[in-house]
């Protein structure tokens, strides 16, 4: 008997952002080189086989900026220096003589590898982070995500998909911008080139994302029917409260100097907060859906494959395995093969995740 | 079904109020027409019914409107969603999802209608407004005119009692245009939904329309019946330009009126024949602009497929056709803004090829007014805007200055280029590219946002430079500005070339595009009221 062929249908688009979470925070407590072009590698693979063809893919762009972060850490470091002493010596560069109260700084002087190491490795985790957003960006657009935010957190909600769909705009405006100046007779090349187009970019892109909002106001977006003010406020304020408590348990998990014990509580009790904010949101909510996601197995899969690496290389810098950290010292960093096993699994929903719509171009 | 009291408009930062003192009230299921030149308040009167004027735009509003007995003034423009749908002059911006059929259940779902009956209503209006095939494509993708429908499309979807829509058919070719109407009269005259339009092209629209209200700097009229108010209006279509030449009464709206009276006119006309344009300027061997064999492909779809063309140099030529028939690309790749997949461009007698040129290079002997004008512009004044195209195009101080007084209607040179109106944007953009005098101007889809007084000067200016030796290619959807101007007119369909010959020839033998005045005085083929006007005086 042949198989039925399945309609061809986009992921939940908030399982793609739990995911891209997930990834990030991995990424974001190691910087073992290894693990993070691992990452960005994951980022890539997944984007290529399951990016949703409606739209702009704006993942190259995210990797562009990571690329010119870490060049630029680099430069600056060879520079200025980050205080790390090393003992292999790159080059010398002439170096500029500071007064005696600017000690600790210097400009030129001694390069040494270990110190462009460590600032490569920072950034790079910067840089890989930046990938999973972009490829979050990319798999689910975040107006898709939209749908599902809660009414109650309309102004926020707003502002969130102005502010995610600015960045994918700009790539497109700034194609644009630069196509029609070669209309003036630019070439949209050269450093005072880049600086006149920053302008105008940044107008359109600006334009378009007020039109947008105005476009979801007036379109209903955010209506709250049979509701007084003062329970909106109260949902509001919650939702707030809680979005707020989610962010502080957040960055308590993400930057391991603020201390993980006091992380994972706050993350619970602002989750909590936001939960419940939502649960009485929603019970209000008069949204339908046309043609919803469906949140089936494969969203569950993709959650976990980016959960897995969290849990891991969380688990892995609090008992501070080998190679989370690598050390200051100019060798190849040991690579924990826990860690390498447990990024690959976030590469799974490449093949264990829907097909996305066909669009016809 | 909507009531304005006393309800004037003042922006901050403007010499004037937008709206004085408005008092209207208009009817439950009437199709009320809006007609005014560019930057009379059209759009902020527009947006003053679902009450982005204020709440979203800013702005003070003194005195009270009302919709369907609800204030604007207590009630968001989310929370007339219901009530009021407002469709934009550019749709694309305010797309909120990324595929037409998306887009189309977007405002039942924040209504929050079941599933069911959205199903239902997606497929009832993906039929009525032509976008079955459509449905499974990125917004991003579509051409203008497709955009504007699913913009439409978007809204009627969502089951408003107003309809709000400003300029809806200034992107679409004449028969989507047409289209568009339809649906609107159908809805208007079955479902009894008010709709409230603003339009320039008077010739479209005005025969559809139940009532006319005129605006001229901010002083809106009271409801006028359609023929009266294209009497006293400063703005009306060709028809009713003839009406007044020959002083027929009733003014006749439509065609059809117009054909029953016209039939003294075109004996008094008898044998005299229009003076072809031709004559008026020499038009040189047809070696301005080649195409030979052109093939574009965007996003992996063939948008142009073997296109050949050859321009006479100082004339005029017209590109027409559907929507997303591939006119825009033309143009594009003739300025080498795409990427040719096969084929030639040169330009000039000594076959100069665009695309192997610097951009620096290519613009004095190409340039293009692209869709969007204000991609062409970057300053943060009018005046510094001027200064830097003399700089980008190497042209004396002052170049481009002199032609934007030249070709508008007077700009203050301190305004922001992008508080223009539409159509001020477009004489801007204009003069910049001017600046660099190319030897083949394109332009593409000019007349968008124009009132008849800026396309007058357009025409004008072309035909200036068409005898200057400039060659102009222009795509537009405009018959009314291709009869006036066009020497000649190629007919563009599904990447092809499908006609191609003398203006006259062309726009008076296609049912389409033909101009008002053909359609009146049809079998003769007078193509513009001047025409008329012209003979007449010359048999008296």
């Amino acid at each position: 008997m042949a198989r039925l062929q399945r309609r061809a249908r986009l992921q939940h688009p908030a399982a793609w952002w739990l995911w891209g979470l997930g990834l990030a925070t991995a990424a974001s407590r190691t910087t073992n080189p290894v693990l993070l072009l691992l990452v960005i590698g994951v980022c890539v693979l997944v984007v290529d086989a399951r990016h949703d063809p409606a739209t702009v893919n704006p993942l190259p762009a995210f990797l562009a900026i990571g690329a010119v972060i870490v060049a630029f850490r680099i430069v600056m470091t060879a520079l200025l220096g980050n205080g790390i002493v090393g003992e292999t010596v790159v080059a010398t560069l002439p170096s500029v003589p500071l007064p005696d109260w600017a000690a600790g700084v210097r400009i030129g002087g001694t390069v040494t590898l270990e110190s462009l190491l460590y600032a490569a490795y920072d950034a790079l985790r910067l840089a890989a982070v930046l990938a999973c957003l972009g490829a979050a960006n990319a798999l689910a657009s975040p107006r898709r995500l939209l749908r599902y935010l809660p009414a109650t957190l309309y102004d926020v909600g707003t502002a969130v998909v102005v502010g995610l769909t600015f960045a994918p705009q700009l790539l497109t405006d700034a194609r644009e911008v630069r196509a029609a100046r070669t209309l003036r007779g630019r070439d949209g090349r050269g450093l005072r080139e880049m600086a006149r187009l920053t302008v105008p970019v940044l107008e359109t892109a600006f334009e378009r994302s007020l039109g947008l909002a105005a476009s979801m106001e007036s379109r209903g977006y955010g209506r709250a029917v049979r509701s007084t003010t003062t329970s909106r406020r109260a949902a509001t304020g919650l939702a707030l409260a809680g979005l707020v408590g989610v962010l502080a348990g957040l960055y308590g998990l993400l930057d391991s100097s603020a201390g993980g014990v006091l992380g994972l509580p706050v993350l619970v009790l602002g989750a909590l907060l936001a939960g419940s904010s939502l649960l009485v949101g929603a019970s209000r909510d008069p949204r339908s859906g046309h043609r919803r996601d469906r949140w089936t197995w494969t969203e569950t899969v993709t959650v976990l494959a980016g959960a897995v690496p969290a849990v891991v290389l969380v688990v892995g810098s609090v008992q501070g395995w080998e190679g989370i950290v690598p050390s200051q010292q100019a060798e190849l960093p040991a690579v924990p093969l826990v860690a390498v096993l447990a990024l690959l699994v976030a590469a799974v929903p490449a093949w264990l995740s829907p097909r996305p719509r066909e669009v016809a171009p | 079904m909507i009531t304005f009291e006393h309800v004037s408009v003042q922006y901050a930062d403007a010499p004037a109020p937008s709206l004085r003192d408005v008092t209207l009230e208009i009817p439950e299921g009437e199709l009320v027409l809006v007609v005014g030149p560019t930057g009379s308040g059209k759009s902020t009167l527009l947006r003053t019914i679902n009450g982005l004027v204020p709440h979203f735009s800013g702005g003070t509003l003194t005195g009270r409107v009302t919709v369907d007995g609800l204030d604007t003034a207590e009630h968001r423009p989310r929370d007339l969603a219901t009530v009021v749908g407002l469709v934009e002059q550019n749709p694309s911006s305010t797309f909120v999802t990324d595929v037409v059929e998306d887009e189309v259940a977007y405002g039942m779902e924040t209504m929050g209608l079941d599933s069911t009956t959205i199903r239902r209503r997606v497929e009832e209006t993906l039929d009525l407004f032509g976008l079955t095939p459509l449905r499974a494509r990125a917004l991003r993708t579509l051409s203008g005119g497709q955009q504007q429908r699913v913009a439409i499309a978007a809204l009627f979807a969502a089951g408003p009692r107003v309809l709000v829509l400003d300029e809806p058919t200034s992107a679409l070719d004449p028969v989507a245009a047409e289209e568009v109407l339809a649906s609107l009269h159908r809805i208007v005259h079955d479902l009894g939904v008010t709709v409230v339009l603003a339009e320039h092209r008077l010739e479209r629209v005005v025969h559809h329309a139940d009532r006319v209200v005129l605006v001229d700097e901010g002083h809106v009229s009271e409801l006028l019946d359609p023929a009266e108010a294209m009497l006293r209006s400063r703005i009306y279509p060709p028809v009713v330009g003839l009406s007044r030449l020959v002083g027929w009464s009733p003014t006749p709206l439509s065609i059809r009126d117009a054909r029953r009276k016209a039939a003294a006119l075109r004996d008094a006309l008898g044998t005299s024949t229009p003076r072809p344009v031709a004559d008026l300027r020499v038009i040189g061997p047809a070696d301005a602009v080649t195409v030979d064999g052109l093939r574009v492909s965007r996003g992996g779809r063939i948008v142009l497929d073997g296109v050949d063309l050859a321009v006479a140099r100082g004339s005029v030529t017209t590109l027409m056709g559907r929507n997303g028939a591939g006119k825009s690309t033309l143009l594009g790749a003739i300025a080498a803004q795409h990427r040719l997949a096969g084929g030639t461009v040169r330009i000039g007698a000594a076959g100069d090829d665009p695309h192997a040129r610097s951009a620096r290079e290519r613009v004095r002997t190409v340039g293009l007014v692209p869709q969007q004008p204000e991609l062409l512009l970057y300053a943060d004044t009018v005046a510094a805007e001027c200064a830097a195209a003399d700089e980008d195009f190497g042209a004396a101080p002052g170049t481009a200055r002199d032609l934007l007084d030249r070709i508008s209607g007077g700009i203050d040179p301190a305004v922001h280029p992008r508080d223009l109106s539409e159509g001020q944007r477009l004489e801007l953009a204009l003069a910049v590219i001017l600046s660099g005098s190319p030897e083949v101007l394109l332009l593409d889809e000019p007349t968008r946002g124009l009132d008849y007084g800026a396309k007058k000067r357009l025409g004008e200016m072309l035909t200036g430079l068409a005898a200057q030796g400039t060659t102009v290619l222009l795509a537009t959807h405009d018959v009314e500005l291709a009869a006036e101007v066009a020497d000649r007119v190629v007919i563009l369909a599904d990447g092809e070339v499908v006609t191609d010959g003398p203006a006259r020839e062309v726009l008076a033998s296609s049912p389409a595009f033909a101009p008002q005045v053909t359609k009146v005085l049809l079998p003769q083929t007078w193509l513009t009221v001047a025409e008329v006007a012209g003979a007449l005086a010359r048999i008296a």
